[in-house]
């Protein structure tokens, strides 16, 4: 095995082909580009349920005067009522984590404090705010438990599941990160077929070399290994370029953009980014190798 | 060295069959002509010896190896030890006349010091010493085939193969050729040649395989090119 001389082939090759080199270093930028965005996206997602599983809570409100559901008939909760309800949700430990009680006034101030810049404040009164119990539980997912147990029981205006709101968000990201998936497989498949045709015109351009090299007694190995480093180069590079991508896309847009925007919710960590690098270098240099072996098999016959 | 046993070759797109039952045996340090029309078989024969077609009935033998059985990945190495000449040169027009020999040592792993070694001795052999620097465009057709020879031979083959080596080349520049294939059989490589040369065939009283459609019509030890002719 001669290093230099196998460098110096994939040098000229990489020249001799230039064009076609350029088109597959930006198709596999592009490709994996989307491909690590859609990854990003979910481990984005997991990071903002994980934040947010752990605060959202089941909220009972309980029936004011003006309360108009049938549960509600009695008029305003009473003492009674709201003591059976607590004894009821202890009873409903260990999956009931915590209790707290929300009371009208509480919940005023809470209110002002969310919406302090807003007109709004103005018109509301305390009165006009329900009471509540917030529940949190110990898995966020047997929510149908304390719905089922509380829902319409007379003085409970209404159970919430605050888990129900964020699911419609999270599979808003799912369909983004889904979308985002396919048209990087779709990618993909363009990638994996241009550098097939890239390999062909290769081994045709060099055909005069592969046919003395197969004279004189080179083994495939030898042969090949020119064409097949060349698709990896050409495929790495394109790969180094999405990372490179990838990691500005942290830094710049969720770091510097969106993270200071929404404080409320976190963000993905360097260390997903760290995971998901080296994957689309793997899939990248990997899918380029495997095409370009397969066809040089085809292309390149003893 | 070269051993055929009743050896059919059928091309899938051809009706008549390119080789039919040809047996005949090459012994080491022979020099064979092949001779016979365009069209009679002669180039198959040479590519089965290669192991570039493989036949559809009988077995060949090269080098001890019967060819059917050998493995693909062994093939590179049988290849090794057979040099091959072709009438169109088959030279790289980007590199000088030592890279193109070099270039047969490099494929096959040999170390830059031994090729450093090789390849001028070696193109001392075929006459071409002070001319290492030259592209094949700056050279005659007879020392551009004599580069190929040096290609061929660098590697020291058991047997070197020449599909019509002269058929490009004036008759006073084959003679020099021929001088130089010649020399390499008495170096002890079995050389099988195929040509339409007469001439050639004529003055080296060599044994001499005539093949017609696909069959052996002659083989016959200080031959001439043809009966009739």
């Amino acid at each position: 095995m001669r290093a230099s001389f196998v460098a110096s082939e994939v040098g000229t090759g990489l020249r001799r082909n230039l064009t076609m080199t350029i088109a597959v270093i930006i198709t596999v930028a592009v490709s994996l580009g989307l491909f690590g965005a859609s990854l990003l996206v979910r481990a984005q997602v997991s990071t903002m349920k994980d934040f947010w599983y752990d605060k959202v809570e089941v909220s009972i409100f309980l029936c004011s005067k003006g309360s108009d559901t049938p549960s509600c008939a009695g008029g305003a909760v009473t003492d009674a009522q709201r003591q059976q309800i607590k004894t009821d949700l202890e009873s409903l430990r260990p999956l009931v984590q915590d209790i707290f009680y929300e009371s009208k006034e509480e919940a005023y101030k809470r209110f002002k404090e969310q919406f302090k810049n807003s007109p709004i404040v103005d018109n509301v009164s305390p009165n006009a705010l329900p009471e509540s119990f917030r529940v949190k539980l110990s898995d966020p997912t047997k929510y149908e438990v304390v719905a089922s147990a509380f829902a319409g029981r007379p003085g409970i205006e209404q159970v919430n599941d605050q888990r129900q709101i964020l699911d419609k968000f999270f599979r808003l990201l799912g369909g983004l990160q889904l979308i985002a998936l396919l048209i990087a497989m779709a990618m993909l498949v363009v990638t994996v077929l241009l550098i097939v045709n890239t390999m062909r015109v290769a081994a045709f351009s060099r055909r005069r070399e592969t046919s003395i090299m197969r004279l004189v007694g080179a083994s495939n190995f030898y042969i090949q290994l020119p064409f097949l480093l060349e698709a990896a180069l050409a495929a790495g590079i394109g790969a180094l370029l999405a990372i490179g991508t990838l990691i500005v896309t942290k830094a710049v847009l969720i770091d510097q953009v969106l993270a200071p925007s929404f404080q409320f919710t976190a963000f993905v960590g360097w260390d997903a980014v760290a995971t998901i690098a080296p994957i689309m270098l793997i899939v990248g240099v990997g899918l380029a190798g495997i095409a370009a072996f397969f066809t040089l098999r085809k292309y390149l016959r003893v | 060295m070269i051993l055929f046993d009743h050896v059919t070759k059928q091309y899938a797109s051809q009706t008549r069959p390119a080789l039919e039952d040809v047996s005949l045996e090459i012994e080491k340090g022979e020099f064979i002509f092949l001779v016979g029309p365009s069209g009679s078989g002669k180039s198959t024969f040479l590519r089965l010896v290669l192991r570039e077609e493989r036949p559809n009935k009988g077995q060949v033998w090269v080098l001890g190896k019967e060819l059917n059985r050998l493995s693909n990945w062994k093939i590179p190495a049988m290849r090794r030890q057979i040099g091959t000449v072709f009438q169109d040169f088959r030279l790289l027009p980007n590199k000088t006349v030592f890279e193109n020999v070099a270039f047969a040592l490099e494929v096959i792993g040999k170390p830059s010091s031994q090729i450093k070694k090789v390849v001028p001795e070696v193109l001392e052999v075929v006459g071409l010493e002070g001319k290492e620097g030259r592209r094949p465009d700056e050279l005659s057709g007879g020392e551009q085939q004599r580069v190929a020879i040096a290609r061929a031979f660098v590697n020291r083959p058991m047997i070197l193969i020449a599909d019509e080596p002269t058929g490009n080349l004036d008759p006073a520049t084959s003679v020099g050729i021929m001088k130089l294939l010649d020399r390499i059989n008495k170096l002890g490589t079995t050389v099988v040649m195929s040509t339409h040369d007469s001439q050639i065939v004529d003055q080296m009283r060599r044994r001499v395989i005539e093949l017609e459609s696909g069959h052996v019509v002659r083989d016959q030890s200080r031959g001439v090119y043809g009966y009739a002719r």
